[in-house]
């Protein structure tokens, strides 16, 4: 019993959201910060495969995420919905309900591609030119798409809503939560899986020590490959999940300012720490989202108190000062992030209870 | 026919010839030792032996293969493990999964299984950790399969990474200045251990190292060089009392 | 031809400004192996910085009567001037936030993280100060434009393009004939016997602080001379790419990012002179991969061989 009981309270919380959503006994708004939420964990627990676990950088996360948003997108607009572009569905909407995992599963397939093709010629030489390869894929990858006009080019593309309001038609239930929570759960579980087998732990040997991994009969580039694919394809399956939660995509929500975003997630959590990059997933969220609220307080509080001159406003745009301030003091007084390279079980050992680790005993 | 067979190994870095024409035969079963001072070459034999990198001449034919071209983890995998100088175990890993990460040669299962667990992954895994827990209870390191190496003395972080070396099953084990940096006591327990190690396993060793003590005494052939060039071999007596060794140790008086 | 000429000319600017950039990247990259992301912001605060000691010396604040001093006098003084100041915003960022983090043994990564974050903090705290209007420079040369024949070319772009290359002597000078320039190179192989030797290692980094973005303020007033609407994110981008010039030239080395700076230049120019401008940064990014894929170390980087 005890065995089961972390799957069994993970499936009675993400029943109990969704039941609440659907019930409307949380607003939409909620919802939607809680998708974020899921998104997000996926995004930092998926980099922390490269940057944590390997200890390579990479900085171009947003990329990969936006390969596969666009193409999950693409792909269901194209089968499920009559579109101006593409025509007529190319299959009845009914089988949506099924077929939208696999949607965007085939996105996180091309986002894993494209990493394929971004990590051949950036594991020739080690050190920082994977950061700049990856800065330079994630530009050119915007580019590229601001450059198809097909498919609306700096404009975005729309008419996910229509898919996701058709699954809701067949069977009304709030779909989008179910798959964020269903793919957030799905990733962790497989980076989960990768590293804490054999062969995924080769490639912490590599972040540890990559001559003495080669020497000990690891594959260090195919081991290389294969984790930026994971992780790049992970991306993939945030950014398709995130196109279908807003029904709009646009080249430039995957900008450099993303991918910074999910670096601050990996580092704030803790290099190589699969917990840390969850908590620091949800406390980013919960930040951004409490700053919406703060900000209008603190600049009332300070033209009450007069701190400020009249004419000025203390609008949104400190946001993205307050949160660097905080993640730079946070750094100074934790230097290697919230967890280090260590999991929720090693602070609090009775964790270890609920799930099973293989552990030397 | 003999295990590892060096011919005509030269390596130069720039202008530098580190090595230049070394000739080697190691014979099944034999413990042949490499000394030399400091600079000598002699870890970049090695380097080039496990193939980390690639000669500028020569050959080098292991269990009659010529092992041109293989990247270090092939030429790992069909059988030569080596320590390091200075020791590069996985420092923040347990002693236990850089026993298990070791393991990557004979890795039967593809990243699929690895996600799906499969029964194939999951015999394997079982396999993985059977294998090293044996090893580890026959090194008498069983009870620290769960510490860091970090955490632990010099002398046993030496004896966790022969360890860590013997779980590819080598039939050619390269020891790296095994003896360097441990005190008398731990010295005794490294030749103990070697020997044992050869008789146990049936492997075939070579190593470098200074200390006379343990090349004496465990070595029953060895060659010297001197920058990049063999300037001695034979038995340990022989080498004693060798002029040649000895200037190149203790310097050259007449000049 | 006259075309080709003025392109030419464009991109000899263009690659002044990545140049100088670039080459701070490299110097603190050299020393440090920090990418200091926050590089290209301090090339925008640098250029405000030109904005404010320019306005200033223009007599906008009341302090000095306007019109007592002429273009070329402000010029010579808002050179100085910004390039202090500018120098000052990077020793700042060092010490209260590079150095804590390098003194407590912070993974290499962290560093960086904090440099990408000081980034931020000046992009959005200048929009957050100053608001989102832009600010127009004033023009402080009397625009002059020199023809030879059929070419033409303004003193401006003359003037940029010369100052590239004297900041790139004089940076060549001190990295390689200098006791603090070996030094500096002298770190980055060796961290720890470097104080043993009885080199002052933080005055070292304080100065190659200076140098990197004391040359950032210079091209962000240069920058401003030539296009002078500035706003806060003008230096995102331009850094981003700077620092992608500076690995194409083999980071670390004064001539690689010198060199990759113009190449960066003449490719996204030639790719202008033939594709549709949309298509700029693609292209310029992929022949800048597909030289790194050629070699991976840069053009003047030299592969770290690593020691068993």
């Amino acid at each position: 019993m005890q065995k089961h009981s972390f799957k069994l309270l993970l499936i009675l919380s993400a029943a109990g959201l969704v039941a609440a959503s659907h019930f409307q006994m949380v607003d939409q708004y909620i919802t939607t910060v809680i998708m974020l939420m899921g998104i997000n964990i996926i995004l930092s627990t998926s980099l922390n495969v490269v940057n944590g676990y390997m200890g390579e950088f990479s900085c171009g996360h947003a990329g990969f995420m936006c390969v596969g948003a666009y193409v999950s997108s693409v792909l269901s607009v194209m089968l499920f919905t009559s579109n101006r572009i593409f025509g007529p569905p190319l299959l009845s909407a009914d089988l949506s309900l099924f077929l939208f995992p696999a949607v965007i599963l085939a996105g996180g397939l091309a986002a894993a591609l494209t990493g394929l093709i971004v990590a051949l010629p950036s594991f020739k030489t080690r050190g920082d030119y994977l950061a700049i390869i990856t800065i330079a894929a994630n530009y050119m990858i915007i580019s590229g798409i601001e450059n198809l006009d097909v498919i609306g080019g700096p404009r975005g593309f729309q008419g996910m809503k229509r898919v996701v309001n058709a699954m809701g038609d067949r069977l009304d239930i709030p779909w989008m939560p179910i798959w964020v929570i269903v793919g957030t759960v799905f990733c962790v579980w497989v980076i989960r899986r990768f590293v804490s087998a054999t062969y995924g732990k080769g490639i912490i040997a590599i972040c540890q020590d990559e001559v003495a991994a080669e020497i000990m009969s690891v594959n260090t580039n195919k081991m290389k490959v294969a984790a930026f694919m994971l992780s790049s394809g992970l991306a993939g399956i945030a950014g398709g999940l995130f196109a279908h939660v807003y029904g709009y995509v646009n080249p430039q929500s995957f900008n450099i300012l993303k991918s910074t975003e999910c670096l601050v997630m990996v580092y704030l959590g803790g290099m190589g720490s699969l917990s840390g990059s969850v908590l620091s997933a949800v406390l980013f969220t919960l930040l951004i989202e409490a700053l919406r609220f703060i900000i209008p307080e603190l600049n009332a509080l300070a033209h009450h108190l007069h701190l400020i001159p009249d004419s000025y406003e203390i609008g949104q745009v400190w946001k993205w000062v307050i949160i660097p301030l905080i993640l730079i003091l946070t750094m100074q007084f934790r230097s290697e992030g919230l967890m280090g390279h260590r999991e929720l079980s090693d602070f609090f050992p009775f964790l270890k209870r609920f799930y099973r680790m293989r552990q030397a005993d | 026919m003999a295990l590892l067979e060096i011919k005509g190994l030269t390596q130069r870095f720039g202008g530098l010839e580190a090595v230049s024409d070394f000739n080697v035969r190691i014979e099944e079963g034999s413990l042949t030792g490499l000394i030399g001072p400091n600079g000598a070459g002699k870890t970049t034999i090695f380097n080039l032996t496990s193939g980390f990198y690639q000669p500028t001449e020569g050959e080098i034919h292991f269990g009659g293969r010529d092992t041109a071209g293989l990247k270090p983890h092939q030429i790992t995998a069909m059988g030569v493990a080596r320590t390091f100088q200075n020791i590069r175990l996985w420092q923040d890993m347990t002693v236990l999964d850089n026993i298990r990460v070791s393991q990557h040669y004979r890795m039967g299962y593809s990243i699929w299984d690895c996600l799906l667990q499969t029964r194939r992954f999951l015999r394997q895994e079982r396999e993985i950790d059977r294998l090293a827990f044996e090893l580890l209870e026959a090194m008498g390191l069983k009870d620290l399969a769960g510490e860091r190496p970090r955490n632990l003395p010099y002398g046993l972080q030496r004896r966790v990474e022969i360890a860590r070396a013997m779980s590819v099953r080598p039939k050619l084990l390269l020891l790296d200045e095994p003896a360097a940096g441990l005190n008398s006591s731990d010295v005794e327990g490294l030749i103990t251990l070697v020997r044992w190690l050869q008789r146990e396993f049936k492997i075939t060793i070579w190593m470098i190292e200074h200390q006379m003590k343990v090349v004496m005494s465990l070595c029953s052939s060895m060659k010297v060089i001197d920058f990049g060039k063999t300037i001695a071999e034979g038995t340990p007596e022989q080498i004693q009392s060798d002029p040649k060794v000895i200037s190149a140790y203790l310097g050259d008086e007449n000049i | 031809m006259e075309i080709f000429i003025q392109n030419i000319f464009n991109a000899l600017q263009w690659g002044s400004f990545y140049a100088l950039i670039a080459l701070g990247y490299t110097l603190v990259y050299g020393v440090l192996l920090l990418i200091n992301f926050a590089h290209g912001d301090i090339f925008m605060v640098g250029a405000y910085i030109a904005f404010f000691v320019a306005t200033f010396l223009l007599g906008n604040y009341g302090v000095i009567a306007p019109g007592t001093l002429s273009g070329l006098t402000i010029l010579m003084l808002a050179v100085p001037l910004t390039m202090i100041l500018t120098s000052l915003v990077g020793v700042t960022l060092e010490r209260i936030a590079y150095r804590p983090l390098r003194n407590k043994g912070a993974h290499r990564l962290y560093v960086v993280i904090t440099a990408l974050m000081c980034g931020l903090i000046l992009e959005n705290g200048n929009l957050a100060l100053l608001g989102a209007s832009r600010k127009k420079f004033p023009e402080l040369l009397q625009n002059t434009v020199w023809t030879f024949g059929t070419i033409s070319v303004t003193n401006l772009k003359v003037l940029v393009i010369f100052t590239a290359i004297a900041v790139f002597l004089f940076l060549q000078f001190v990295v390689t004939r200098t006791k603090t320039g070996m030094a500096m190179r002298a770190i980055s192989f060796d961290k720890f016997a470097i104080p043993l030797m009885g080199i002052p290692i933080n005055n070292i980094i304080v100065f190659t602080f200076i140098l990197g973005s004391g040359f950032a303020g210079l091209a962000g007033l240069l920058f401003a001379m030539s296009y002078p609407i500035l706003e806060p994110y003008m230096g995102a981008l331009i850094g981003w790419k700077a620092f992608i010039a500076a690995v194409v030239g083999g980071i670390g080395d004064i001539r690689g990012a010198f060199l990759g700076g113009f190449l960066l230049a003449f490719v996204e120019i030639g790719v202008v002179a033939v594709f549709p401008s949309t298509l700029r940064d693609l292209m310029a990014f992929s022949v800048l991969l597909i030289i790194l894929w050629w070699k991976p170390t840069g053009l003047f980087g030299i592969a770290k061989t690593t020691k068993i």
